[in-house]
């Protein structure tokens, strides 16, 4: 019996020691997922840029990732195991792994770490996040096109800058419109509770709004738009399917091509240290199919996203009023990018207090 | 449709799922049994009853197929716990992340589809009748089913004799066995009647509430229905009020919200749980409705002796 | 035939010890199967789950950092069941005392020195205890049934660490992120190795050895264990029911706050709004493990600490999911407690129809 036990063990050992073996040719790249890959939402998009980089370079790359783990004390085993394992590509997609990132580079200097949604950065960390208020922007004007009651309700997980940015987008975009428009908040306290972001849902329609948006993961408050018939926006990824009637169009966010260069980069040895804050110009936010609006709400939008992409629109540009009357950014400046980053105000018209 | 009967049918959705799954776990309790499984089986019911619908294109058959995979964890419980008399607590908590991981396997292919919802009732006329048409007739089916079963639960345990089996095996299983009833063989049927309802309550998430597949869709709600069971003191009547009071304050808490009022989300998020144990502290300085209905051997195993 | 259980006259010593070797055994067995069902190499995933935690010191100090919170909170769980007193909000006692801790390095941040950590560890501990005389007092004042009241008490707690880390305790420079200023100095507990080995784990050690020594030998332990199984004998006796369940909260409490102090002073190193992977929770499951027993409570965490870490490592190295993982180790926990049945309780085929039995089973 334990010969048996310890020829198994020698077996195990091999073929353990074998895959490794096979690996060592190729770059392992690895993900830090915050959820499971099938929220259809946040973690689903990152995985899917993971698969951009098995379709694109599977011949000298192998992916591989840990799903749902807690940013807490897990989160800096999880990496450094990544590390020891001999990934010499590290994406952690979540903001709260910034600091375990961090502790783990600085261990493992030869290991190139990319932390997404951060603001800290070492000689092996790169930092890279979404303008996603760009499409805030977009579906801010669609709404305020389509809204017959001038009042949007707006789904937010937690009041954290990008949180608030977008918010703030969205609402800057309808004023640009119907410079009356008004939104009204409500924070889950979640990025993924379904049933709590439908409640949300009804109580924001039942309060006034006709348009529904929301900064949370699933697809349940989509849902509910179509089942009352008001519209309603996707985020993160299409959600189409969940809302055929209802959805106008959904912001999604595209990180394969990042992932892919950056793949590419340590591949090739050009792999640097840097800060990238894309928006739909380097392709890193997408819209969807604008469907469900005429063809004169089409346009605008269409038209918007142009100008965003060509630089020649900022979502932030003055004059940009905060809540309490006093002036963000003047006419003709646009509202500085340190303060974007840690932004903790609403500007005027949001019917909410942070 | 007026404010206060979109409130009103927001606080309804909002506390079905909690009153189907504490309805059952109330049964198994009073039988003695302390299942705490409950997000388990109503994860495996969520995700049965997806599963079937889409594939079917039938809510009705989902519903089935929900409330069998409730059944199983339940009589996968009943047998390490009734059988082979393991420990309860830690027991239900291994049904919990067995529940958790088994579903997230089975419904890896279903995630992102969207799915069938469990249409309305609608009665021509009834429903269509001012104020009240739309809340006492224009339910979906599963919110009659709760109050049927709860109805029925309190109805039963109080005045059938089954009912009173159930309560003198959760009472003193010993002196209940001396009478002749087997004792094992009504756990199993309780825990069986507690895994139909969480399955239940899952096929409320799936196919009513938010139809679709995401993993972990419960989010916690069957620690809420089992934490409504003991507040309730195990009475049926006061099961229904406590789920409908625990929804109420939920639902309020996001109206407070989006009126505006600037109190902080966190503070208004607690209020349910607030609310609760509020409402317990009133209901247990009356001491005896507290004691009278606790089942006295509730969570230990049973042997007889031959 | 029919196949019962028969309860033995005393425990059997010999299953004691078979009972945890059966029950791997199963879980081998089984898990072998499950994996070689999926089409992963059985042998390869199992030498990764079991074995491959323990092979590099690496992993067995992130198998110590793992088991730490686990063993202290599940230790003071322990007693508290053993004593029939149900807290199960361990979660938002270790919320609340981490949150007490973190007052010295907010609110204090130039308190340097060796007294300034000593004073988190204690506040740690208070935070915890005080937040678990809640359920306590009532249960003892108005007879309110204390596993409802600190189970919600943890949603509570989580609430208020929330609100904290957004609002008056986030770092004035991290842009607006919720998240406290890092710890720094004595702040941190001492650490060693070249992973994450910190001070906390030998206070958890310490701390059971200590709990196992007065159930065994103290008086205290001895009231423990009769309030628990026989409360009417341990009310002639002349113990106060009510004096333990105050006890049972106060250490199992402070148990928690400390083991979130722990977590925040050493592998996080500051406030953020998620500080612990549900250990309150798991500790549970490591309390039944551990039969209730600190010694056992120690090596049950121990186990499910491997779990965790061979779990992720059939992830990384396997591609199986996070999903199996759990369906793992549910299994893994309903053989173990079936095996421990068997300690108990005795096989016994019968041929003939059971007689009924004379009544009183205890």
């Amino acid at each position: 019996m334990k010969k048996l036990l310890t020829a198994a063990a020698g077996i195990a050992l091999a073929s353990v020691l074998s895959m490794s073996a096979v690996a060592a040719d190729k770059l392992k790249v690895g993900f830090i997922y915050i959820g499971p890959p099938g929220d259809h939402g946040w973690t689903y998009q990152h995985d899917q840029g993971r698969q951009a980089i098995d379709a694109h370079l599977g011949a000298q790359v192998e992916t591989v990732f840990v799903e749902n783990v807690p940013e807490g004390p897990d989160a800096e085993r999880t990496i450094t195991r990544l590390a020891r394992q001999g990934a010499g590509l590290i994406f952690t997609t979540s903001f709260g792994y910034m600091d375990p990132t961090l502790k783990v580079a600085a261990k493992f200097p030869d290991v190139k770490f990319e932390h997404a949604t951060g603001y800290k950065r070492a000689d092996n960390v790169s930092t890279y996040s979404s303008r996603f208020y760009e499409g805030r922007y977009v579906i801010g004007q669609i709404a305020a096109k389509t809204s017959k009651s001038g009042v949007a309700g707006y789904i937010g997980s937690f009041p954290i800058p990008e949180v608030v940015r977008g918010i703030n987008s969205f609402l800057l975009g309808a004023q640009s419109v119907n410079p009356d428009f008004k939104v009204k908040v409500i924070w889950a306290n979640s990025w993924f509770d379904p049933g709590r972001e439908a409640d949300a849902a009804k109580v924001l329609i039942s309060q006034g709004a006709d348009i529904i948006t929301q900064h949370t993961d699933s697809t349940a408050a989509v849902q509910v738009a179509q089942e009352q018939g008001v519209h309603a926006f996707g985020q993160a990824s299409d959600m189409e399917a969940f809302a055929p009637n209802a959805l106008l169009t959904s912001i999604i966010d595209n990180w394969a091509d990042y992932y892919v260069a950056r793949t590419q980069a340590v591949l090739d040895g050009t792999w640097v240290s840097t800060d990238t804050f894309g928006g739909m110009d380097d392709n890193m936010v997408n819209m969807g199919p604008f469907v469900n609006m005429p063809a004169d709400v089409k346009a605008m939008a269409e038209a918007t996203t142009a100008a965003i992409t060509a630089g020649e629109l900022h979502p932030f540009a003055g004059p940009v009023y905060k809540q309490d009357g006093s002036l963000a950014a003047a006419e003709g400046e646009v509202v500085d990018l340190g303060t974007l980053l840690g932004m903790d105000w609403y500007v005027q018209g949001v019917d909410d207090k942070l | 449709m007026s404010a206060y009967e979109a409130i009103i049918l927001t606080i309804i959705t909002a506390s079905t799922p909690l009153l189907l799954a504490a309805i059952g776990e109330l049964v198994v309790e009073r039988s003695g049994v302390l299942n705490l499984g409950i997000e388990g089986m109503m994860v495996m019911g969520a995700v049965c009853g997806f599963a079937a619908a889409h594939v079917s294109g039938s809510a009705w058959l989902g519903v089935i197929a929900a409330v069998m995979g409730g059944v199983a964890m339940s009589l996968l419980f009943a047998l390490l716990t009734q059988t082979l008399i393991t420990n309860q607590v830690a027991t239900g908590l291994a049904i919990t992340l067995l529940g958790l991981g088994l579903s997230g396997l089975i419904g890896s292919d279903f995630v992102g589809l969207p799915g069938v919802k469990l249409s309305n009732v609608s009665i021509p006329w009834l429903t269509e009748l001012p104020y009240v048409g739309r809340l006492v007739f224009g339910q979906d089916p599963l919110v009659y089913v709760s109050i049927v079963l709860t109805a029925g639960v309190a109805y039963g345990l109080k005045y059938t004799r089954w009912g009173l089996i159930i309560r003198a095996v959760g009472q003193s299983h010993s002196s209940a066995h001396a009478l002749g009833y087997r004792v094992i063989a009504v756990r199993y049927a309780c825990i069986a009647f507690g895994g139909a309802t969480s399955g239940l309550a899952g096929a409320y998430l799936s196919l009513v509430y938010t139809p679709q597949w995401i993993e972990n869709m419960t989010a916690g709600r069957g620690w809420i229905a089992l934490a409504l069971g003991v507040f309730s003191t195990w009475l049926p009547g006061r099961l229904a009020a406590g789920a409908y009071l625990f929804g109420g304050v939920w639902i309020l808490g996001l109206y407070a919200q989006a009126m505006g009022l600037g109190i902080p989300s966190q503070l208004l998020s607690s209020l349910p749980y607030v609310a609760t144990i509020l409402a317990l502290v009133v209901i247990s300085t009356n001491r005896r409705l507290s004691v009278i209905n606790t089942p006295a051997s509730l969570g230990q195993g049973f042997v007889p002796d031959r | 035939m029919q196949i019962v259980l028969e309860k033995r006259s005393q425990a059997s010593s010999w299953m004691n010890v078979m009972s945890p070797v059966l029950a791997v055994s199963l879980t081998v067995i089984m898990g072998g199967l499950i994996f070689a069902a999926i089409g992963k190499p059985p042998l390869t995933a199992l030498y990764l789950y079991f074995i491959d935690p323990l092979t590099s010191w690496w992993s067995i100090e992130e198998v110590l950092v793992k088991a730490g919170p686990l063993v202290l909170i599940g230790v003071g769980l322990a007693v508290c069941f053993k004593a029939n007193v149900w807290n199960i909000g361990a979660e938002g006692q270790l919320t609340v005392g981490a949150l007490m801790g973190a007052m010295v390095p907010i609110l204090f941040g130039d308190w340097q020195g060796p007294w300034a950590l000593v004073a988190m560890l204690l506040l740690g501990a208070v935070g915890g205890a005080m937040f678990a005389f809640i359920p306590a007092w009532l249960k003892t004042r108005f007879g309110v049934n204390e596993i409802l009241t600190s189970l919600m008490l943890v949603y509570i707690a989580q609430l208020l660490l929330d609100w904290m880390v957004r609002g008056p305790w986030k770092d004035p420079h991290g842009f607006n992120f919720p998240k406290s200023v890092a710890f720094e100095g004595w702040h941190l507990l001492p650490m060693w190795g070249d992973g994450r080995m910190h001070l906390g784990l030998v206070i958890a050690l310490v701390i059971a050895l200590v709990l196992y020594w007065v159930m065994r030998n103290n008086l205290k332990g001895f009231e423990i264990r009769v309030v628990g199984s026989a409360p009417r004998a341990g009310a002639f006796a002349g113990f106060s029911q009510t004096k333990m369940v105050w006890f049972c909260f106060a250490l199992s409490g402070a148990l928690a706050g400390l083991a979130g102090l722990i977590e925040v002073a050493g592998p996080i190193g500051q406030l953020q709004p998620h500080i612990s992977p549900n250990y309150g929770f798991t500790a549970i499951i490591v309390a039944f493990l551990g039969r209730l027993n600190p010694l056992g409570v120690v090596f049950a965490g121990l186990l499910l600490a491997v779990s965790y870490i061979g779990g992720e490592g059939v992830q990384i190295e396997l591609g199986i999911s996070d999903k199996t993982t759990q369906v793992f180790q549910g299994m893994l926990l309903f053989f173990i407690l079936m095996c421990d049945t068997l300690i108990l309780y005795r096989i016994r085929y019968l041929s003939a129809k059971p007689v009924t039995g004379s009544g009183d089973a205890s």
